[in-house]
């Protein structure tokens, strides 16, 4: 049977299955919950410098091929939501998302995770539903590498940097790999909208939120396939992972370990012990002795 | 679940000075406790508990903030959206239910009470108003059931708050249910576990998404939108969250202890 594990920058994901930010990532409790759940890991919510309540509602939609939110990065601001994970260290690698406008709120945030003990850092970059946040700054090349390189230079933990689905997925990771980072985080949700037709309204509060869920896994595996070919650092994959076949894909697209968010809501909470049940059976079904052979397998 | 359907305003009751109830034709599955999520189109959307699930739906509302605010502006005609419904609702067991319910509250539990009545249960209502102006189905409950009241200002039944009655009310009880301020429920699962009574409390917290997503209604781990509202004993005895704090939007811890036990 394929034991599923992954080494990454240092760290160990077992399995290799990774609660994605943004979903019960708000409190120590539900953080605790995930990875009793069966989670190899997880990443926080996205927090910033200040609190910040998050979008009007409605902020999500389930448009039957996936799910669109926008949360709008409602968060307790750093010094709170350290506070709320007071003492609360997992026996799993914990990793802590960070989002701001610039390179010095970056730096100062990622290390105000590192010094509460997280095992790494995750640099929101393409959060697609919050004005000067996310994917403002992560379409913005050089200051991308600016926010890479500093953060890097001021951490010791790993860092790694999630990015939004663009068409050209090649300069940016070449970029941040360039500018230090352990890994690279691909997709976050795709920006979109839903319109009702009864009452000729968009439905989101903030007319536009971010696609997740079954829909998008074409866009994350184009996305994955051609960072891995760009890149040395491994990908942690992301974008509609819902069964243990979609986990298999991204495997073989180039990532070294997933994230879930979408697939807690179609799976269930214990998403991770079900897609690793079905990778397992998968992987000896096809007759793999172990998850590296197959990582990247794509690119024959 | 879990499309979003847009129904249109049959029917509006004013029920009180604060509250007031629409109407609305709207085909679901519903066990009364669980909630649906009700979108003010271009205002905001919020969870509610239906107040009547039988041919015609209904949710009755108390205004408190932007989305309910905007909901009391509507006029029969005007069109919301519903999905639902979410969460775990009652689970009416025993021969004898105690229902302690505090202000708007009523409304989550007059479906349970109907229900249970109609399962040939025996129930028994303690209503709390902060005044009697503001006592809610008070003639539904009535029709239905014993009912005992206890007005904060004394302007109806016993001066005082609900749980001051309710210990009286317990005898050969088997299950009490509650929905209301949460320091009350708190107050009303002590009373009842000292008795050794199950209970069974609907929780209220900030809601996104109502889908177990976001984790905005999570209390010590357990999301109120899908392992709630309606907790039991078990799950209450183990929350050290539960009648001590809610979250801001933003996740902020925010006390309970500072306001009043009032409606």
């Amino acid at each position: 049977m394929v034991h599923l594990k992954t080494n990454l920058a240092g760290l160990t994901f077992e399995p290799p299955l990774i609660l994605a930010s943004g979903i019960m990532g708000q409190t120590a409790g539900s953080l605790e919950k995930m990875i009793e759940m069966g989670m190899g890991g997880v990443v926080t919510k996205s927090v910033g410098s200040d609190s910040r309540e998050g979008h009007p509602n409605p902020s999500i939609v389930d448009v039957e091929t996936g799910i669109l939110n926008a949360m709008g990065l409602p968060n307790p601001g750093i010094d709170e939501f350290c506070k709320e994970l007071g003492k609360f260290i997992p026996n799993k690698p914990i990793i802590g998302s960070v989002y701001a406008s610039n390179t010095d709120h970056f730096v100062g945030l990622s290390k105000k995770m590192e010094d509460h003990g997280v095992s790494a850092v995750e640099l929101n970059l393409s959060c697609p539903h919050a004005e000067g946040y996310g994917a403002s700054v992560g379409s913005d090349v050089g200051l991308v590498r600016d926010i890479v390189e500093n953060v890097v230079k001021n951490v010791d933990v790993p860092v790694f940097p999630k990015l939004p689905p663009m068409s050209d997925m090649v300069t940016i990771s070449q970029v941040v790999e360039d500018a230090g980072a352990h890994g690279i985080v691909a997709i976050n949700t795709v920006k979109s909208m839903a319109i009702n037709y009864e009452t000729g309204r968009p439905v989101l509060g903030n007319l536009y939120g971010g696609y997740s869920g079954p829909g998008i896994k074409p866009i994350g595996l184009r996305c994955v396939f051609d960072v891995y070919k760009s890149v040395d650092i491994p990908v942690i994959g992301c974008g509609g992972v819902t069964t243990g076949r979609d986990a298999l894909e991204y495997f073989m697209a180039g990532s070294s370990a997933l994230q879930l968010g979408s697939s807690i809501y179609y799976r269930g909470l214990d998403a991770a012990e079900k897609i690793s049940s079905e990778m397992i059976e998968l992987l000896d079904q096809e007759g793999y002795g172990s998850l590296d052979e197959i990582i990247g397998l794509a690119h024959q | 679940m879990t499309r979003m359907d847009i129904v249109e305003i049959k029917k509006i009751v004013p029920e009180t000075p604060s509250i007031k109830t629409f109407y609305f034709n709207y085909d679901l599955d519903y066990v009364p406790g669980q909630f649906v999520m009700v979108w003010v189109p271009g205002v905001d959307e919020v969870p509610m508990s239906l107040s009547f699930d039988k041919d015609l739906k209904a949710i009755t509302v108390r205004k408190i903030g932007e989305g309910t605010e905007a909901l009391h502006g509507l006029d029969v005609g005007d069109r919301i959206g519903i999905r639902g419904p979410y969460g775990k609702g009652y689970e009416l067991e025993g021969e004898r239910v105690l229902a302690v319910v505090g202000g708007i509250g009523g409304a989550s539990i007059l479906p349970a009470v109907t229900k249970a009545v109609f399962k040939g249960q025996e129930v028994i209502c303690a209503l709390g108003a902060r005044t009697l102006n503001e006592l809610l189905f008070y003639d539904r409950f009535k029709e239905l059931s014993e009912v005992h009241v206890a007005t904060d200002d004394g302007s109806a039944g016993y001066h005082g708050f609900v749980t001051d009655i309710m210990e009286d009310l317990l005898k050969d009880i088997d299950l009490v249910i509650t929905c209301g301020p949460e320091l009350m429920m708190k107050r009303v699962f002590k009373i009842a576990d000292n008795h050794d009574i199950p209970v069974q409390a609907s929780l209220e917290r900030y809601m996104k998404c109502g889908i177990g997503l976001c984790g905005s209604c999570v209390v010590d781990g357990l999301r109120v939108c899908v392992e709630g509202p309606v907790l039991k004993t078990e799950e209450l005895r183990k929350l050290k969250e539960f009648g001590e704090y809610h979250r801001s939007p933003s996740g902020r811890k925010v006390s309970l202890k500072r306001p009043k036990l009032s409606y």
